[in-house]
């Protein structure tokens, strides 16, 4: 869908600015273009989907009218389908395989997938039976996308599953992490419903290390599953990153999803470090908290840039400023402890770095200052180095170490799936990514157990 | 500019797009709107007892989200007293001289109420009668309609009826609901006919809704079956136009309806034997307004081909219609994938896959992109396909020589039968 037609954004008022941008297909719209798909056979766009949903099936359903059949289609194969269908990059997955790329122009899958998912929503409906218990144990560490996923496709095969939750809600990077403007928190709280439908506990408010320990969560479960996701935004490394008014971008975004909307951006200069997905979402949350004037700095160029196309389009729209080849060579304080200015610096891009990206060098002399009230950083997440080695487990950096057929970790009774796996290799940051390495995890046990159960 | 004017059995006409009878032509008010909009003639709605009407009256069948691809009424003849209908016929044929009307008519089976009517609307100065013997619902269970259209020697009793008192031409409109329309056809030329429309409507019923189990239209809560007409019969009303134009004893002109909506629909029938159509549900559809690019588009077609006059169109295809019995069995097409036009929707695959011969394969190229190929030797050229294909010239049905002279079922039974009684011999 075009994003031309975006609401404006209100200074008056703020908490408007963050209800869902796009509005869902009519009912006439989702026949129309339901009856559009082709209904393809062995069709491109089922392997283009990471989870592999059957989207001709599930639209075709909707075409006859089987709205709540589309609904399981999609879920059956994505446990977090409904918010999939808003966040995930359809245009590089989906849409982009879509035969009618050649001929005409893509069905709108995201947007029927959304139909479908809203009406099930709107609907009260639990999709799925639990399994009959099998009276094995299972743990589970972080209640975001993976972890879910994982306890939904375990839950229904009867084992007997614990999410660990540290946050107040399942839901991780879905309920906390994606703009409310996208994804709207309601969504992921009904896909959090319909894994605990299905006889799944989740602890929430606990997290493990602290609320209760490595230990006692090894003893009392056979199987272990890490889904524990990434850390906070880590520091930039220039001075006065401790000033008040430096924010980390994902806990920006968590507060404009779990408080009230304030009004302390009003009018304020804010600039956002970095230039991925996460930076998109930290620019456009503060100019719909009614910043004045919102910059995007990012130290390479718009082709090293990793938000995804529609997401640049949208900040621009948003009259997001973006600054490339800037970086930050501190942060100015006003002697009170407050933020008040940024020194940058102009950088050129150098010859290629380990990862193929070609590296920014800074252009001596080129610095300059910016009259700004709020940075905002957003250059990647952190690790929980500190969990992963107090379950003494394999890893590089923070990125845990699998088997990649069983997604065992260095202990055979631990598993570990989603962004703690990202990296270095190993598969892609999409939340719809993550949801199928948590489908695949269960799969992977099951059929551990199954063959120990077959030969004992 | 090519010639439009049609004669469809000494009836003239400025262009052959005719308004059928039904509720388009059910007053002078909407005839003149057609006439002004463009239409050529119009046939105008059913004249005689004026009727009682129920609500509601129509339903129409959606295929895939597409509105009206059928469609079904219950509504009977004129329910407007016969002397307002000749008033405006008055006018409007003295408002529009050059256009067409024809009076469409039904009255009992019985000599002398043919005999009045008719000469009661060629007193208003109508061009020609349509004898309406096709209305399906409703008139039939009074004996009147279809129920006097089935029966052939009431068909030609009644045409006769109508011609002793006619000064204009005869058109008698038939019915589908017939094993076999040519019989009925052949009565109306023995009843002394001019002409002979078709079709009328087929008996349907629209459908059922299935969350209150009415049927679809319902009155108050009980249905009766209607008549079916729109897009989804055109090939129905095709065959039957195909039928009489190519029965040598049906030697008179065909006034072509159903399921017309485009001037493309209009070349088949006309191709097909019709001298002329007659329109109701695209204008029921989209308004008269519609006439406008019928007109056009069939003067740019006319214009393409180098034909000066539409009449050369008619009955041009009628003679390579014919029985199954001889068709070449020693024809053969096949069909080919163009790999580079084709989108690999892969449809045509599983379409012969479950349901065909098994022919298409899904196969790699050497550089690994997907390609569909046809198996030729397993392919039985049977089109499906190229019609399921959602991509114009992805699939051709290509020709291939057999290298055997043409022979039809009838020749080899002939043929046969020829041998045995050699071999008996």
């Amino acid at each position: 869908m075009s994003n031309v037609n975006q609401a404006r954004i209100s200074v008056e008022d703020l908490s408007g600015n963050f209800q869902e941008v796009h509005p869902g297909l009519t009912n006439q719209e989702a026949m129309e273009e339901s009856n559009r798909c082709l209904y393809c056979y062995d069709a491109p766009c089922i392997t283009a989907c990471p989870t592999g949903i059957d989207i001709p099936t599930f639209i075709k359903k909707i075409a006859s009218g089987n709205v709540l059949g589309s609904a399981k289609t999609i879920m059956t194969a994505n446990p977090i389908g409904a918010s999939c269908a808003r966040v995930c990059p359809t245009e590089e997955l989906c849409e982009g395989a879509c035969v009618l790329n050649h001929s005409t122009k893509p069905i709108m899958i995201g947007n029927l997938q959304r139909y479908a998912t809203d009406w099930a929503i709107q609907h009260e409906q639990i999709l799925f039976q639990p399994g009959k218990k099998n009276g094995k144990t299972v743990a589970i560490i972080g209640g975001g996308p993976a972890g879910l996923a994982c306890a939904r496709e375990l839950g229904r095969l009867g084992y007997e599953v614990t999410i660990f939750e540290a946050e107040e809600k399942a839901g991780g990077l879905n309920t906390y992490g994606i703009v409310s403007f996208r994804l709207p928190k309601e969504i992921s709280y009904w896909e959090v419903k319909q894994v605990e439908s299905l006889h799944v506990r989740i602890r929430t408010n606990t997290r493990v290390g602290k609320d209760i320990s490595v230990e006692e969560i090894l003893e009392n479960h056979d199987i272990i599953i890490l889904a524990i996701g990434m850390s906070s935004v880590p520091d930039i490394g220039v001075s006065g990153e401790d000033l008040n008014g430096v924010y980390d971008a994902i806990e920006f975004v968590k507060e404009t999803k779990t408080k009230p909307i304030s009004n302390q951006f009003l009018g304020k200069r804010v600039v956002v470090i970095g230039a991925g997905n996460t930076a998109i979402d930290g620019a456009t949350c503060s100019v719909r908290l009614g910043a004045e004037n919102v910059k995007i700095l990012y130290r390479r160029t718009i082709e090293e840039m990793t938000a995804y196309e529609f997401e640049y389009e949208f900040a621009k729209q948003d009259g997001v400023e973006f600054r490339w080849l800037t970086a930050p060579k501190r942060i100015i304080g006003d002697g009170q402890g407050r933020v008040k200015g940024i020194e940058c610096i102009k950088m050129e891009l150098g010859e290629p770095g380990e990862d193929g990206r070609r590296r920014p060098v800074p252009i001596e002399g080129s610095e300059f200052t910016l009259e700004v009230d709020a940075v905002i950083k957003a250059i990647g997440q952190s690790r929980y180095v500190d969990l992963i080695e107090e379950f003494a487990l394999e890893h590089n950096g923070g990125v845990v170490k699998i088997n990649p057929n069983t997604f065992q970790t260095s202990n055979e009774k631990v598993f570990a799936c989603g962004d703690v796996i990202f990296g270095k290799g190993q598969g892609e940051a999409m939340v719809v990514s993550a949801a199928q390495q948590g489908k695949e995890t269960a799969y992977a046990i099951h059929k551990l157990f199954h063959s120990v159960s077959e030969t004992a | 500019m090519a010639d439009l004017s049609i004669n469809l059995a000494g009836i003239e006409s400025p262009n052959p797009f005719w308004l059928a009878s039904a509720p388009p032509t059910n007053s002078g008010y909407q005839v003149q709107r057609a006439f002004e909009a463009g239409w050529g003639g119009a046939v105008w709605k059913t004249l005689g007892d004026p009727i009682l009407n129920v609500t509601s009256r129509f339903a129409a069948v959606s295929f895939n989200g597409q509105k009206v691809a059928g469609f079904n009424n219950i509504e009977l003849i004129t329910d407007r007293p016969l002397e307002v209908n000749l008033k405006e016929i008055y006018e409007t044929k003295k408002r529009f001289p050059n256009h067409t009307i024809i009076a469409s008519l039904m009255v009992e089976p019985n000599q002398e109420q043919w005999h009045e009517i008719v000469k009661r609307v060629e007193d208003v100065g109508v061009d020609g009668l349509e004898l309406n013997f096709g209305c399906p619902h409703g008139m039939a269970e009074r004996g009147m309609g279809s129920a006097s259209g089935q029966v052939p020697e009431l068909v030609e009793k009644q045409t006769y009826w109508a011609k002793e008192a006619a000064k204009t031409p005869v058109i008698v409109k038939l019915t589908p609901n017939i094993t076999d329309i040519t019989v009925t056809a052949e009565a109306a030329v023995k009843g002394g006919a001019d002409a002979i429309s078709m079709i009328n409507t087929i008996n349907s019923l629209a459908g059922v809704d299935i969350d209150s189990w009415n049927t679809i239209p319902h009155v108050g809560g009980k249905g009766a079956h209607g008549g079916y007409c729109g897009p989804a019969v055109k090939p129905i009303a095709l065959h039957m136009v195909g039928e009489c134009a190519r029965n040598p004893r049906i030697n008179i002109p065909i006034s072509g309806i159903g399921g017309i909506s485009n001037w493309k629909n209009a070349v088949e029938f006309l191709l097909m034997g019709a001298t002329g159509v007659q329109v109701c549900t695209a204008a029921m559809h989209h308004g008269f307004r519609i006439v406008e690019d019928m007109i056009e588009g069939l003067d740019h077609y006319l214009d393409e081909k180098g034909i000066a006059s539409v009449m050369e169109l008619v009955g041009k295809s009628a003679a390579r219609y014919s029985d199954w019995g001889n068709l070449d069995l020693n024809y053969k097409v096949v069909a080919k994938i163009n790999n580079d036009v084709c989108i690999h929707c892969n449809k045509c695959h599983i379409a012969c896959e479950d349901t065909s011969h098994q022919c298409i394969d899904m196969l790699k190229d050497p550089s690994g992109t997907s390609i569909l190929k046809v198996r030729e030797e397993d392919c039985v050229g049977c089109n499906l396909c190229s019609i399921v294909c959602p991509v114009d010239g992805a699939i051709d049905m290509i020709e291939i020589p057999s290298g055997l002279p043409p022979m039809t079922w009838n020749e080899r039974e002939a043929a046969l039968g020829a041998a045995s009684c050699e071999s008996t011999k």
